[in-house]
């Protein structure tokens, strides 16, 4: 009979604050809408990292005091940043210029699905959506250099969201290098899914259980 | 004297027929030309192909010209808004026609249309839905699609400063799809909110020069909100 295992599950600033501690100095950031913008709030003070909204602004910085909004200063959220002092404005071609360039070290996105070969499903449901709305995910899986995935490890329903293969319609083919879900960090390998990382009390056996995909142990 | 300064809304939308397609510049709210699409209600021009990165909000401005039916066709990235409701009323009832774009393929296929570029290669939406029947190329080992050149009959900007000349700056994130529209319509119509002498604006500081600027209309509103 299973005993079940005691663990408690990473909130999301706990997911966002390891992926935060993971991103290295001198490194410019995409942040995708959603969850993964968390991760600004999270990197360490001391260290400089350049983020970049695709709406033509790099060098974003945090949220406004009331007071001090600046209308005309969005991200691509649509919520109203602030420009650190170096930060530059950029027409939309040159933004995505940047990203379609190989500019970006990193973009993080989130994700419905991502699969042991590196495919992301992050942008529609299914194929009959009401009003299916890709804005810039594609581009920024394809075109940045690395692309974390931060999201849940299972649906509300219990589905795992790591699969063999995404049934979700595709937003680009085999770019996931890494994930970072509530229950583990794990890294795309051509082998597929190796755990690099699992919340304190959760075993091997124990993930498996809730991961469609198969999961290796940590390779080091 | 070149002065492409007009003085009413009727003067800056005129000659824009049934049938144009429009570019609408804008990222949300922000930078979007709101005076001038009212203008376009106003002015009646049907069966409109609208490209703009979104579909409209609530029952006002673009998605107003929706509910009016004066729009065939909209090419966009992102229809979803905190409140689409014109759009996926009409999508629904199969009554608008949808372009479904990524937000750097569109960007890109306006800036092509303005430099003279017929179609470019670019491996984003490879190996997904939106590749359905584009041609396919391997180079270098990699994979792409072929994408084509998206210009524009008319494109409707907001600007923050413009002079005679039809020189503009742009304020913040408002500058966005602004100049890649401009350069990509036979007739670029800008609405600034601030006019200002010719010789006035730092020519370090000019994101669209004029000569991509046909007409501008003054239309000083004050500050934006976020929709």
């Amino acid at each position: 009979m299973n005993v079940p295992t005691k663990y408690r599950p990473w909130t999301r600033g706990e997911i966002a604050a390891r992926l935060a501690r993971a991103i290295p100095e001198g490194w410019y950031v995409n942040l995708g809408i959603g969850a993964p913008l968390q991760v600004a709030d999270h990197v360490p003070t001391d260290r400089e990292v350049i983020f970049h909204s695709e709406n033509g602004v790099l060098g974003m910085g945090p949220a406004p005091a009331p007071e001090a909004i600046n209308r005309w200063l969005i991200n691509a959220g649509k919520q109203y940043v602030t420009l650190r002092d170096g930060g530059a404005y950029m027409h939309h071609a040159d933004s995505f210029g940047l990203i379609r360039g190989g500019h970006l070290d990193l973009c993080v996105l989130g994700a419905f699905q991502v699969a042991e070969n590196g495919d992301i499903a992050n942008w529609s449901i299914s194929d009959n959506d009401s009003a299916p709305a890709v804005g810039g995910a594609m581009d920024l899986a394809v075109g940045a250099r690395q692309v974390w995935v931060l999201m849940e490890h299972q649906t509300k329903s219990g589905e795992s969201r790591l699969v063999r293969r995404c049934t979700y319609p595709l937003t680009a083919v085999g770019v996931v290098k890494r994930v970072y879900t509530n229950l583990a960090v794990l890294s795309v390998t051509v082998d597929g899914f190796a755990v690099d990382e699992m919340v304190e009390g959760l075993t091997l056996d124990a993930l498996q259980k809730v991961t469609d995909a198969p999961l290796r142990p940590p390779q080091h | 004297m070149i002065n492409k300064i007009v003085q009413t809304m009727a003067e800056a939308l005129a000659g824009i027929r049934d049938g144009a397609v429009v570019l609408l510049g804008g990222f949300g709210s922000i930078g979007q030309p709101n005076a001038l699409i009212d203008g376009l209600i106003e002015h009646g021009a049907n069966n409109l192909t609208i490209v703009s990165n979104n579909a409209g909000v609530g029952r006002i401005g673009l998605a107003r010209l929706l509910e009016l039916g004066r729009v065939r066709k909209i090419v966009c990235s992102y229809p979803r808004s905190v409140d689409p409701v014109v759009f996926e009323e009409l999508y629904r009832a199969g009554k608008i026609e949808l372009e479904i774009v990524p937000q750097g393929t569109l960007a890109e296929r306006l800036r092509a249309a303005g430099a003279g570029i017929p179609a470019f290669f670019t491996a984003t939406a490879v190996g997904t839905k939106l590749a359905a029947g584009k041609e396919q190329r391997e180079i270098a080992g990699r994979r792409y699609l072929l994408e084509e050149a998206l210009a524009g009959d008319v494109a409707l900007i907001e600007a923050w400063e413009a002079d005679r000349w039809g020189n503009l700056t742009y304020r913040s994130s408002a500058r966005n799809f602004n100049p890649v529209m401009a350069m990509a319509a036979t007739l670029t119509i800008a609405q600034a909110q601030h006019i200002v002498d010719i010789g006035a604006l730092d020519p370090e500081k000019i994101a669209t020069p004029g000569i991509y600027v046909s007409r501008v209309l003054h239309m000083p509103y004050g500050e934006p909100t976020v929709t």
